[in-house]
């Protein structure tokens, strides 16, 4: 069974997807996902999610879905000004 | 600290890290090759802090002691060298040893020689990993299909006599905590657990690992181990 792997690098920031493992349960995936994708401490904090949960959009509708969004600029932050140190925005 | 005592430790790592390594690119599976090198190296890095320990007790370094001692100047229990067999024989055995090692370390940490606290404090969080790992498979071997549950017993049956000597320690201090009757209760929850039936006890207790006397296997085990240090002495890389 094959099984999504996300890690949080950090206290603050979200879980992000570090890649895919196989394992018999849930239990196995997390420990697997802890010696695959976290032994050089990489992570405080795992989730793992059988793949075949994840419903993923279509590359064949990547038109529809994301084409309409490119030319609306006055939906981008672009016109604040970001104050220094600010990292993760 | 009896130097001979905290060798025979460091063998006790070296030796199982070295059986361990031998799964690399051979596992089950990808997943479970990455695994079993890791539980390989965590115990690799107890014994280089163990045999440092005690080569500065005998006046020799770390690789004199891996590398040019001969088969009966390993102090090692025989569990460490007993060879892989299949994947349950690995698991029973590492469930055992594991087992072990907890309750040692625990106690080592909170004992009198302050180098070896320290070195146990450190590796125990690493053992209850190794322990946890070889609980879960016990488990899902034990209790998954017929043909599992018959691997495990088996590999169960093979390593038990062995590990009466892990508590027959003749060159130790008795450490606080570490007792077969402790030992048994931890491991025969997970064998419960997993619809495993504790082996009987036949009076059979293979021992004397401490005393240089090991099993046919260790010697093929060091053979392999040793032969590059030994042919080019003093080698780097």
């Amino acid at each position: 069974m094959l099984w999504e792997v996300f890690v949080r690098p950090r206290r603050g920031l979200s879980h992000t997807h570090a890649g895919s493992l196989h394992a018999a349960d849930a239990e196995l995936a997390l420990r697997n996902a802890r010696d695959l994708y976290t032994r050089r401490s990489e992570g405080v904090s795992i989730w793992v999610v059988p793949s075949s949960e994840i419903t993923a959009s279509s590359p064949d509708d990547k038109g529809e879905f994301f084409d309409p969004a490119a030319d609306k600029v006055y939906r981008h932050p672009t016109f604040y000004e970001v104050p220094e140190g600010v990292e993760h925005l | 600290m009896n130097a001979q005592y905290v060798l025979g430790l460091g063998d006790d790592c070296l030796i199982s890290s070295h059986r361990l390594a031998e799964w690399s690119g051979r596992a089950p599976g990808l997943e479970e090759d990455v695994a079993l090198a890791n539980i390989a190296l965590d115990q690799l890095g107890q014994a280089r802090m163990l045999l440092q320990h005690a080569g500065s007790l005998l006046g020799q370094t770390e690789d004199e002691l891996a590398y040019l001692r001969g088969e009966r100047e390993f102090r090692n229990v025989q569990l460490a060298e007993l060879p892989n067999g299949d994947f349950g024989h690995t698991i029973a055995r590492l469930l055992c040893f594991s087992s072990y090692q907890v309750a040692l370390y625990s106690g080592l940490a909170a004992g009198p020689d302050p180098a070896l606290a320290a070195i146990a404090g450190k590796a125990v969080k690493e053992v209850r990993y190794h322990r946890d790992y070889a609980s879960q498979w016990t488990r899902r071997l034990g209790d998954g299909t017929a043909e599992s549950h018959r691997r495990m017993a088996a590999g169960l049956a093979a390593v038990w006599p062995y590990t009466y000597e892990l508590f027959e320690d003749r060159h130790a201090e008795p450490v606080p905590g570490l007792t077969r009757a402790g030992w048994l209760s931890d491991v025969g929850a997970v064998l419960t657990a997993a619809t495993l039936e504790v082996p009987a006890d036949d009076g059979w207790h293979p021992t004397g690992g401490r005393d240089g006397l090991h099993t046919e296997a260790l010697g093929y085990l060091l053979a392999e181990m040793q032969h590059l240090h030994r042919a080019h002495p003093g080698a780097t890389w």
